[in-house]
């Protein structure tokens, strides 16, 4: 299995030189596979997130409600916002996969589907902007995927089971832990980062409009996206978030249990719920279909 | 909690949104209940219930049960045209919305047909891509396409399940799992029987011969 603990991973990685390698190690181990064949599996995982990237920023991909589609792109032409540069391409990549998403595109489930788009966003851009290569890229899936298993052995990572948090939430301690070792931070500072991104989404409902995965859940790509930069500025600075990654993660587990049903993907509370998100599915309800009416 | 077994099961699935439950899962559902019934339906009646019944639509899980249907993977990008493939490949589909009762949020229940030959196929999208069939005709049944499977549809003598064990073993394969179920007791049962390898088709062969198997089925991983 994955490491269960952050402590795990940590100590291995001390052991094998860095996270990336020690999630190496434990997946060959696991899974049978060469380091080779894994190493394989995730460059297609990252031609899958560099061709659902471009696809979201020509701005072509609308879902099939017509709830979104078309913002990636006005991200990635805009000027003069505060976050111009480096942060805002990788909002923008990240609301472009999560806009192909939404449209019956093809992605790479990170953690999820609702959430795919932020992995992508924070590390093909950072990745881009540094000139580092496909190599290092699949380490930082590696680590991510690390870091990912050990919030999964605490709460099931969907909306359902603990809310946004665990898709969103997930998805940008992933990114955060994996990009400050791309950057160059150490595996502690990898889990500081993954701490201070996880502990800024804590709480964080899953509350779909019309219960599709469009809205809120395009934008909340964007939002950890720019979480999972700040967390991954404050890490390589030397911040510490004095809470351990395994406590946080236990965190987040106990509030998804706390969270009440109607904030769990039902549609039946938080934004799902309000007037406006009313009105735009009123008249949406699925009808039964037949194929020839269509 | 579930034990993550990869950082693949994190990383993954590769697939065409928008939900790995409502759309990768339910390709998936599609793609096992074809393979159940042995071949491309050429009608397919399509009950959608609960959470696939009142959000289905929108994400597009219609179209992703038929495009299992049609033999399509999870991450094809044709999905999205799955019924314009299913009137080019003459396979008549018909979605409809429906209480099934006391099951999963994410429940089909898929009747597919050639001719008059029809079986009833229920199944749910459990999360994350999987899927357990939990119907299949008559009996209750429990596969979630992991595993290559073996299903036996027999007469419910005794000594059935060890002949076919018997046969399995000969050949060398593993049983992973197996279950069994029956109408009633003397009547027609049904085993499903999950090895670590395709069985070969001497093999099953063999199997097919007992008195007392009527139908049996290979069903691939998917």
């Amino acid at each position: 299995m994955a490491y269960e603990t952050f402590a795990e991973l940590l100590e291995a990685a001390c052991e094998h030189g860095s996270l990336a390698r020690a999630a190496l190690a434990q997946e060959v181990v696991e899974s049978g596979e060469s380091a080779g064949a894994v190493r394989a599996r995730l460059t297609g995982h990252l031609t899958v997130m560099r061709d659902a990237v471009e696809f979201g920023l020509n701005g072509t991909a609308r879902s099939r409600s017509g709830l979104v589609g078309g913002d990636a792109a006005r991200i990635d032409a805009a000027q003069g916002g505060p976050l111009d540069g480096v942060a805002s391409r990788a909002i923008a990549a990240a609301v472009a996969v999560a806009e192909v998403n939404a449209s019956m595109g093809r992605v790479v489930a990170a953690p999820t589907g609702g959430a795919s788009g932020v992995l992508p966003g924070v590390l093909l851009t950072l990745a881009d902007e540094r000139a580092l290569g496909d190599d290092a890229i699949v380490d930082a899936l590696l680590a991510a995927g690390a870091i990912g298993a050990v919030i999964a052995s605490r709460t099931n990572l969907s909306g359902a089971a603990a809310g946004c948090q665990a898709e969103i939430g997930a998805g940008a301690a992933m990114a955060a832990g994996a990009a400050t070792e791309l950057l160059g931070g150490t595996p502690e500072q990898s889990g500081h980062a993954a701490s201070l991104a996880l502990q800024g989404l804590l709480g964080l409902v899953c509350d779909p409009v019309g219960g599709l995965v469009e809205v809120p859940c395009v934008m909340r790509n964007a939002t950890g996206t720019a979480v999972a930069l700040s967390a991954i500025q404050m890490a390589l600075a030397g911040v510490r978030f004095p809470i351990p990654f395994d406590q946080v993660a236990d965190a987040l587990a106990s509030v998804g249990r706390a969270l009440p049903v109607s904030l769990r993907e039902t549609a039946t509370g938080g934004l799902a719920i309000t007037p406006a998100a009313r009105a735009l599915v009123s008249g949406g309800a699925d009808p039964a279909t037949d194929i020839s009416g269509r | 909690m579930a034990t993550t077994r990869s950082i693949f099961d994190i990383l993954g699935p590769v697939m065409i949104g928008p939900s790995s439950s409502h759309t990768a899962g339910a390709v998936r559902l599609g793609l096992l209940a074809r393979a159940i019934f042995g071949r491309q339906p050429d009608a397919a009646v399509i009950t959608l219930h609960g959470s696939f019944a009142s959000t289905g639509r929108g994400h597009g899980t219609d179209l992703a049960i038929v495009a299992g249907l049609l033999g399509m993977r999870p991450d094809d990008h044709e999905i999205v045209r799955a019924f314009q493939h299913a009137a080019e490949a003459g396979m008549a589909v018909r979605i409809v919305n429906g209480d099934l009762g006391a099951v999963h949020a994410n429940t089909a229940l898929l009747t597919l047909s050639v001719g008059e030959t029809a079986v009833e196929i229920q199944g749910s999208s459990v999360g994350g891509g999987e899927v357990l069939i939990t119907h299949i005709g008559r009996f209750e049944a429990y596969a979630d396409g992991r595993m290559p499977l073996l299903i036996v549809e027999h007469a419910d003598l005794p000594g059935e399940i060890a002949s076919v064990t018997r046969i399995i073993s000969a050949s060398g394969a593993n049983i992973a799992q197996m279950r069994v179920s029956r109408t009633r007791r003397g009547a027609e049962a049904l085993m499903l029987i999950e090895t670590d390898t395709p069985l070969p088709a001497a093999t099953l062969a063999e199997i097919e011969s007992l008195p007392g198997v009527m139908r049996l089925r290979a069903v691939p991983a998917v």
